[in-house]
């Protein structure tokens, strides 16, 4: 059973979104690293740049495949979790104490839009 | 009937169909439908001997005209060691050309490290690949690299005094794609910098540029690699790779993409081809590098050994968003050029290009005496320089008469471009192979022709 957090809100892409006033922290699932397998590559986006919603932003690579992260809010990219540059296992250990980067100036409504934790229960229920 | 490439008996042939329930070849190919199959035979002609075959090809060869060649325009006479083809001739490299069940094959692996690390020592830069299939091949990866790094960039610059032949690949690289390459004009001979600055916009992905460039003239590139990293774009640089040994390093120049053809270095004129080409770049852009890494790592025991280390752009990894498609390396001929340095160590290497340098302005400046011949642009060169003739009957007889004496003279530069402007300018290249004795041939030849 996939691991999956209260407080946060999950895209279909098995991104979560967690928001702190300003900021906005976006990672990958429990479902998605386990799908994964073990991380061997993260690819941070670049700082200040804008990215739309589903836009692809990163790259995860792991031992079986390199999978597209695809921005599940529109924002300004503020900061990139550098702890992953050389360390990205740190995924596997917790994907919910690591996140990839921080939006800034995002879009509220895209945040709203997303599946909260029942409703992310539900959708990975049905594949 | 046995043929001599075709080890199946007819008795073989049974025996395999037999083993899957079949009579003939023909019920093995039923599925595809009739409509697919010949119904009657192929129309060609019928077979030769082996006898037969070797007659008509000896016959095609013996109208090969001989001469002492001062061609280049990308492909030159160098000398190359008789270790280069003893050695890559041994059947264990010449049949693993590319490393499928890799890390079976640890002495292909640690070939292709070698060259890796000797491409990374000539350019300068941090990490190279395993190799690419040759120099026009490098560039059109170069541009995708660029274009793949820079987010929203469809736009790649590239110098008009790249070699037509690279600048025709990349077009084709362009075409029927949302990419586009841009033209940065030259002047007197080499690429014209002071209108860079204007040509960088948001499209724009980097630029690539060449030295010594299509009229082999050698370009400086000062202050090149800031203006292009002031806008987030990327700095290519094509090479001759022995001229590396006496002239500026990409990374001295501060590219971040290192490119070019390995011929220079240990492969055979060979009517062109095979070559080999290669790519080296910085440590920050080593997941963008297309094609495979080679690196070395030590096994369960602690022995050392060679794995692929990275294959961050390929299509199996990457399936549909690769950004390369190469999926392969040119193994035999780097290996070729691999022995070559071996053999020729980094002085050999030097003297190599000093040689060709000493011998080519020798033969430059006393044609340059000459009524009817300019060598045009005060420009520094290396092997290879742009002669302009007064007028095409006077180019065409010298070409003949040179001719007539055994010596190709050079190349025509028109029948590279098909422009009217480059009608009168001969490319001519002079190796360290070219002896005293063959530069006066050509400078008497000349003499004659045009007092």
């Amino acid at each position: 059973m996939s691991k999956i957090l209260q407080d946060l809100r999950y895209s279909k892409d098995h991104e979560w979104v967690r928001i702190e006033g300003e900021k906005a922290y976006v990672g990958i699932t429990d479902h998605a690293q386990h799908e994964l397998g073990e991380i061997v590559f993260v690819e941070l986006p670049p700082l200040g740049e804008r990215y739309a919603k589903g836009e692809e932003i990163s790259t995860v690579e792991s031992v079986k495949a390199a999978s597209a992260i695809l921005n599940p809010l529109e924002g300004k990219v503020l900061e990139a979790n550098e702890d992953l540059d050389g360390s990205p296992e740190l995924i596997n250990e917790d994907c919910y104490a690591h996140h990839l980067y921080v939006l800034t100036d995002y879009k509220l409504d895209d945040y709203h839009a997303l599946l909260d934790d029942k409703g992310y229960e539900a959708y990975l229920n049905t594949l | 009937m046995v043929y001599p490439y075709i080890p199946h008996t007819d008795e073989d042939r049974k025996m395999m169909l037999s083993s899957i329930g079949l009579q003939s070849l023909d019920q093995l190919f039923e599925g595809l439908g009739e409509e697919l199959q010949l119904s009657d035979s192929v129309p060609i002609s019928h077979g030769r001997t082996e006898d037969e075959v070797q007659r008509m090809i000896d016959s095609i060869a013996q109208r090969n005209v001989r001469g002492i060649p001062f061609l280049g325009c990308g492909c030159y006479d160098h000398i190359i060691p008789a270790t280069v083809k003893s050695l890559s001739s041994l059947p264990s490299f010449v049949t693993a050309y590319t490393p499928y069940q890799a890390e079976m094959s640890q002495g292909l692996l640690e070939a292709i490290y070698e060259f890796q690390s000797m491409i990374c020592e000539i350019t300068g830069l941090d990490v190279a690949n395993a190799s690419l299939y040759d120099g026009s091949h490098a560039a059109s990866e170069a541009a995708s690299l660029m274009v793949g790094a820079k987010r929203k960039s469809s736009t790649v610059l590239v110098s008009s005094t790249i070699h037509p032949f690279i600048l025709a690949v990349l077009t084709t690289w362009a075409n029927g794609t949302d990419r586009t390459i841009r033209i940065l004009d030259e002047k007197e001979g080499v690429v014209d910098l002071s209108r860079l600055e204007a040509e960088l916009d948001e499209a724009c992905a980097g630029l690539i540029v060449q030295s010594p460039n299509r009229y082999g003239l050698l370009e400086d590139y000062q202050a090149v690699s800031e203006t292009l990293h002031n806008h987030g774009c990327l700095f290519a640089i094509l090479n001759d790779p022995l001229s590396l040994a006496i002239q500026k390093s990409p990374a001295e120049w501060g590219a971040d993409i290192a490119i070019g053809d390995t011929q220079s270095l240990g492969l055979p004129l060979a009517f062109g081809g095979p070559s080999c080409g290669y790519m080296a770049v910085t440590a920050s852009l080593m997941r963008r590098i297309p094609g495979r890494i080679v690196g070395a790592t030590t096994d369960a025991q602690g022995r050392k050994g060679f794995t692929l280390t990275l294959q961050a752009r390929e299509q199996h990894i990457k399936r549909e968003r690769a950004t390369s498609n190469v999926c392969s390396n040119q193994a035999l001929a780097a290996l070729m050029t691999t022995i070559h340095l071996s053999s020729l160590g980094w002085s050999g290497m030097v003297e190599a290009a000093n040689q060709s340098y000493a011998k080519a302005h020798y033969l430059a400046y006393h044609l340059a005496q000459l009524p009817g011949i300019t060598l045009i642009w005060d420009k520094p060169f290396w092997c290879e320089f742009p002669l302009v003739f007064s007028d095409a009957k006077r180019m065409r007889k010298f070409l003949q008469e040179l001719r007539n004496e055994g010596i190709f003279a050079g190349v025509r530069l028109a029948t590279l471009t098909r422009q009217a402007k480059d009608e009168l300018v001969l490319l001519v290249a002079v190796t360290e192979k070219r002896s005293r004795e063959e530069l006066e041939l050509y400078l008497a030849a000349a003499r004659r022709v045009m007092k």
